[in-house]
């Protein structure tokens, strides 16, 4: 497995605010075209590590690697002009707009000319091949978003990160606070997307069972490292819950 | 059936404010035929419905955004003086309006900036340039009127002929139609009052955004101020203040615009100032008493907002 070829690869990652440290050197390598599943307790450091890793905030040392290229990831934009696109739990949208809307904020298809006039008729019909590409079905791209369920919310920012040309997808607990069919409607789109091949998936996730549905590799993090790495197929929740049971029985003891 | 009906309203705000208007204006036409159908009635109505139409084109933007500028009846009043001292200074009228309107788009950066670089909420920075501003006019001013500039023909096209000022704001309603309905500036002002992090997120430059529309207000007041100078014939430093502020404000929400942000109408605002100025002309010409006016006009803004969120709560179907 070249290193060259992984499409996003941390080394050594420290980050600290003031005497707190939040990830205490972390490694981790996201493949090409693979799910990767970062598990771990509240507090244990994903979420710094996923802010690091779309350049919303700096490490305090260590390096990244993105396709194989050294990078200093400065803003979310630098990240996502490397075509690192992160969906977050809030999921950016406008709920007063359009799903099309929605789908090409600040990215909108104009007319040509000095005014620039949206053009909506365009934006409306990539949404809907956008859509129908991906297997998500609404009623209307012309609803505002917040007429939809949540799992349809999701899809719809899953989708826009996707349209925005990103290569790799960043997914803030993706299946918070949603139902079997609806989560089963988000695992589609996932699985979809990594059929085809471009993506690269790192998710944040809560429930084991889920993560190993979907997930090629997870990742455990606790206490700002990451402590454990497993092939999906190779592990079982027994084995990760014993792990982390493991973790708090010696804690408890000390 | 009656969802349909209730879609109709849902999708477009205009819709509901604008039978009420048309049930007004029949109402008194009825009540008095010299309502609207004689010149002089329909060019007062015009003076009345314009500077609180552009104003609130002005408010509606901020209000989208999640915003609101308190200060822009005392812009209205200072952007004349402004005028007035550049034309005594010897510069000719344009140039002299211009900076006017200048004077008014400085205060909108400072209302902007304050609010969304320090982190102050609007209602209270917009509270605080409200005196700031009305005691500035009033001090540059030394509390006396004064008359605009010289010009004919520049009078008449800034307000002094009888229909100049509702072309104008007919204008300034078309041109911000437009861009809220049809630009990126526009759409990304809804956004950004619909879910602020979302946007900034998304890559839109909120701040900037915003005080744009600070600015663009400000300017609006600033050039009501004058046209409302240039069609009285004197510069009064009491002119405009809280009054007009006000109607513009609720000429907004009676359109349909939630002062909550994330959505609302330009032409809607346009619809409110109309009722406003039907409200107020109409019982004028039928000699109701004027206290009865507020009454109604408290009324009306109840009405419409408590409409607003139900109806459009009903058609969602939640």
């Amino acid at each position: 497995m070249s290193s060259a070829i992984d499409a996003l690869r941390a080394e050594n990652i420290v980050k600290r605010f003031g005497a707190i440290t939040a990830l205490d050197g972390v490694s981790l390598t996201l493949r090409q075209g693979e799910i990767l599943g970062i598990l771990g307790d509240n507090g244990a450091g994903k979420s710094t590590l996923m802010k690091i890793l779309t350049g919303y905030q700096m490490p305090t040392s260590g390096t990244l690697y993105v396709h194989g290229r050294e990078v200093a990831l400065h803003s979310v934009d630098h990240a996502r002009a490397l075509g690192i696109e992160c969906v977050y739990q809030d999921l950016a949208l406008a709920n007063s707009l359009s799903v099309y809307h929605n789908m090409f904020l600040n990215r909108e298809i104009v007319y040509p000319g000095p005014i620039k006039l949206l053009n909506n008729r365009a934006m409306r019909r990539r949404a809907e091949d956008l859509l129908e590409g991906m297997g998500v079905h609404i009623p209307s791209v012309d609803l505002p978003v917040e007429r939809l369920s949540g799992g349809q919310r999701q899809a719809i920012a899953v989708a826009r990160a996707v349209n925005s040309a990103a290569s790799i997808l960043l997914l803030d607990e993706p299946l918070a606070a949603m139902g079997a069919r609806e989560a089963g409607l988000i695992i589609d789109l996932l699985l979809r997307l990594k059929g085809e091949g471009k993506l690269s998936i790192a998710m944040i996730m809560h429930n084991y069972a889920q993560t190993l549905d979907i997930a090629d590799r997870i990742v455990l993090v606790q206490h700002g490292r990451i402590t454990h790495e497993r092939d999906a197929a190779a592990t079982s929740v027994e084995e990760l819950m014993e792990i982390v049971r493991s973790e708090y029985r010696a804690r408890a003891g000390r | 059936m009656r969802h349909r009906v209730l879609g109709v309203f849902a999708r477009w705000p205009e819709a509901s404010i604008l039978v009420v208007a048309l049930l007004l204006i029949a109402w008194f036409e009825n009540a008095n035929h010299d309502f609207l159908l004689t010149g002089a009635s329909l060019e007062n109505l015009s003076q009345f419905v314009a500077p609180a139409a552009i104003i609130a084109c002005g408010e509606i933007m901020l209000m989208i955004g999640g915003e609101i500028d308190l200060s822009a009846g005392m812009v209205f009043a200072l952007a004349p003086f402004v005028m007035h001292f550049a034309a005594e200074a010897g510069i000719p009228a344009l140039p002299a309006l211009l900076l006017g309107l200048v004077a008014a788009a400085v205060v909108g950066c400072v209302n902007g900036v304050v609010t969304l670089l320090l982190h102050v909420p609007s209602f209270v920075t917009t509270l605080g340039t409200l005196f700031l501003v009305n005691g500035l006019t009033l001090t540059i001013s030394n509390g006396t009127p004064v008359a605009p500039p010289d010009g004919t023909m520049f009078a008449q096209v800034f307000g002094a002929w009888g229909y100049s000022e509702i072309l104008w704001a007919l204008l300034v309603v078309v041109v911000l139609h437009v861009v809220l309905r049809h630009m990126r500036w526009g759409l990304h002002t809804v956004a950004a009052g619909a879910n602020e992090i979302g946007a900034r997120e998304a890559g839109i430059h909120v701040t900037r955004l915003k005080i744009g529309n600070f600015v663009l207000c400000s300017i609006l007041a600033g050039l009501t101020g004058c046209l409302e100078a240039f069609r009285i014939g004197s510069i009064d430093p009491q002119a405009g203040g809280n009054q007009i502020m006000f109607l513009a404000v609720a000429a907004g929400v009676i359109g349909g615009t939630p002062l909550a942000g994330g959505s609302g109408t330009i032409i809607g605002g346009l619809i409110g100032a109309v009722v406003l100025g039907v409200l107020n002309d109409g019982f004028t010409l039928i000699g109701i008493n004027a206290f009865l006016f507020n009454i109604i006009l408290g009324a009306a803004i109840l009405g419409a907002m408590l409409f607003n969120i139900h109806i459009t709560r009903l058609a969602s179907g939640r």
